[in-house]
């Protein structure tokens, strides 16, 4: 079994008298792809915001390959090795796709300036299938495009964990499929991935393992089939009747 | 962004020439000709560099008057024990110190409070340096005599501005300058890539600072006798920001397409109507708000594009009518 990439233990965050993560503690091991699920308002976004420092914790430590990043400012956690895409895509409206890919690649863990950025960036725009797009104005594109160029971005960062905020939402179903497949790819290459989704056939397609998220506290963790079968996980998504 | 192409060379070029044409402005004029170039040249340093720092960051300054009146009073202080070169780098480090505290103290917070302090900042200085002056020294300003002639002046006006250029188009080519476009267009992502926003906007805003205070201490001898009503007048701020918008801050040279229409303009009112220069000031102001947002470079960027877009069509009718012609 190999090592323990993240670790989150008692992470909590509350805002005001809103707990919206309580208390939440789970492990990633490196090369893994977990899914975070919950119906809304679970407080996965704020797991994954605690994670890439965006926030910080009230209380609880996170730690990456066993360096604490929890209360770290964002560009620490980021240059640390910590990637993501963000839930309403966040591209870079006034550069082209290849710079919106190369803001990836100069400041994070490799810091590639110049041609060598420019190259990496290339070919990672290449990898999301936007092969010869380069030039594009982000804002001229389609929202499936401007995504694919948001998962470019955050892959240039070669980050050591990558997490993605409903990547897949929003797709029409051919494009899920491709979308499905490319964080299969992304995956087998050996990057560790937890994706927040909704999208429950993408789950079962491509996570091993789920964390389940409901009112801001775990309440299930392990096989994703075995998961989605547990009684607590149905009930939190439909309702008591249903279970 | 990398190495220099043949367009880059081409600017450079332009550049290098314009720079040598206007350096014999003080030969072949004098008096009031010389006076306006002066004018022209202190406004094009001070334009181009509040812009380095306020054209990606969209954040405006308005502590120009701030780093303008540290300039002014470094040489002031300084004329008797040291070099007027010296005094002109005690003017960049003591506006870039400046600019680097104010940075510290409110770049981490949101762009409105910046620009608060930055108003307040010109005017605290400026009460600090009235009632030491008068609680101290006893007197309300300082003389600079110095044999340094309206020519010299408009010539180190001219170096700085050059020099300006050089660095802002260093900067855009450099990690810094991506930085701060990056940070212009979404900080949130800025950080997500690994940017410290904070630090990266102070050292910028230390640049310009300094740059400002440079060219306050190159207008010091002009003034001959120092106040501080004069050094740090707001006026100073606000037509900055003005003259910058005007040109446009998206480009490098934009404020230098808006430095020379709004000199010429304030030099017709301020001699016709001495009484109203504030009133005209605010109404271009609006003008400039509402009817040229990203400035006259921005139009002019704007109707290129549509020149361009209407011209391709034409384009195929053309060789369409040419091949035509050749057929018959």
């Amino acid at each position: 079994m190999s090592a323990t990439l993240i670790s989150v233990s008692q992470a909590r965050k509350a805002f005001g008298g809103l707990i919206a993560v309580n208390d939440v503690s789970f492990e990633v091991r490196e090369g893994e792809l977990i899914g975070l699920i919950g119906p809304n308002g679970s407080g996965k976004t704020t797991m994954l915001n605690l994670i890439s420092g965006a926030l910080g914790p009230t209380s609880g430590e996170i730690k990456l390959a066993g360096c604490r990043i929890s209360g770290l400012p964002t560009e620490m956690v980021a240059r640390a090795g910590i990637a993501r895409t963000f839930q309403l895509v966040r591209v870079l409206p006034s550069m082209t796709a290849i710079e919106n890919v190369m803001a990836g690649a100069v400041f994070a863990r490799n810091r590639l300036w110049g041609p060598r950025a420019h190259d990496f960036a290339r070919e990672l725009l290449g990898r999301v299938g936007l092969m010869g797009r380069e030039n594009s104005p982000v804002s001229a594109m389609t929202y499936i495009d401007q995504k694919r160029v948001e998962l470019a971005r955050a892959l240039a960062a070669d980050p050591q964990l990558l997490l993605l905020d409903e990547w897949l939402a929003g797709l029409n179903p051919s494009e899920l499929l491709i979308g499905i497949n490319l964080v299969r790819d992304i995956n087998r290459e050996g990057r560790t991935i937890i994706m927040v989704e909704h999208v429950m056939d993408a789950i079962r397609t491509l996570c091993g393992r789920c964390v389940v998220m409901n009112s801001g506290v775990k309440i299930a963790d392990g096989a994703a089939a075995a998961v989605l079968a547990d009684p607590d996980v149905i009930r939190a998504y439909l309702g008591d009747d249903d279970a | 962004m990398m190495g220099l192409h043949r367009n880059e060379m081409v600017v450079a070029a332009f550049g290098l020439a314009a720079v040598a044409l206007l350096s014999l402005l003080p030969l072949v004029s004098e008096g009031f000709a010389l006076s306006l170039g002066v004018n022209l040249m202190l406004y094009a340093a001070m334009c181009t560099a509040w812009a380095l720092f306020s054209g990606p960051t969209r954040l405006v300054s308005l502590a120009s008057a701030a780093f303008f009146g540290v300039g002014t009073y470094s040489v002031a202080l300084g004329l008797d024990s040291l070099p007027f070169g010296a005094l002109l780098l005690v003017a960049a480090l003591s506006s870039a110190a400046l600019a680097g505290l104010v940075g510290a103290a409110t770049l981490r917070l949101s762009g409105v409070y910046f620009v608060i302090f930055s108003l307040g900042l010109a005017e605290l200085i400026r009460q600090i340096v009235a009632w030491s002056q008068s609680r101290f020294a006893h007197k309300m300003g300082l003389y600079v005599f110095t044999d340094l002639t309206e020519r010299d002046l408009y010539w180190m006006l001219l170096a700085l501005t050059s020099l300006v250029f050089v660095v802002g188009w260093l900067i855009n080519r450099s990690r810094l300058g991506f930085a701060l476009r990056i940070i212009g267009d979404d900080e949130t992502v800025a950080r997500h890539v690994g940017i410290a926003t904070a630090r990266t906007k102070i050292i910028l805003f230390m640049i310009s600072g300094a740059f400002i205070g440079i060219a306050g201490a190159i207008s010091a001898p002009r003034y001959a006798y120092i106040e501080p009503q004069a050094a740090f007048n707001p006026m100073i701020s606000f037509q900055v920001v003005i003259i910058a918008l005007l040109g446009g801050t998206r480009r490098l040279w934009g404020p230098l397409v808006g430095v020379v229409p709004f000199i010429i303009l304030m030099e017709f009112i301020t001699s016709r109507f001495p009484n109203h220069s504030s009133v005209v000031v605010g109404v271009a102001f609006l003008a400039i708000v509402y009817l040229l947002p990203d400035g006259v470079t921005g139009l002019l960027e704007r109707l290129r594009d549509r020149i361009l877009r209407r011209a391709e069509p034409g384009v195929s009718s053309t060789t369409r009518n040419e091949i035509g012609e050749k057929a018959a």
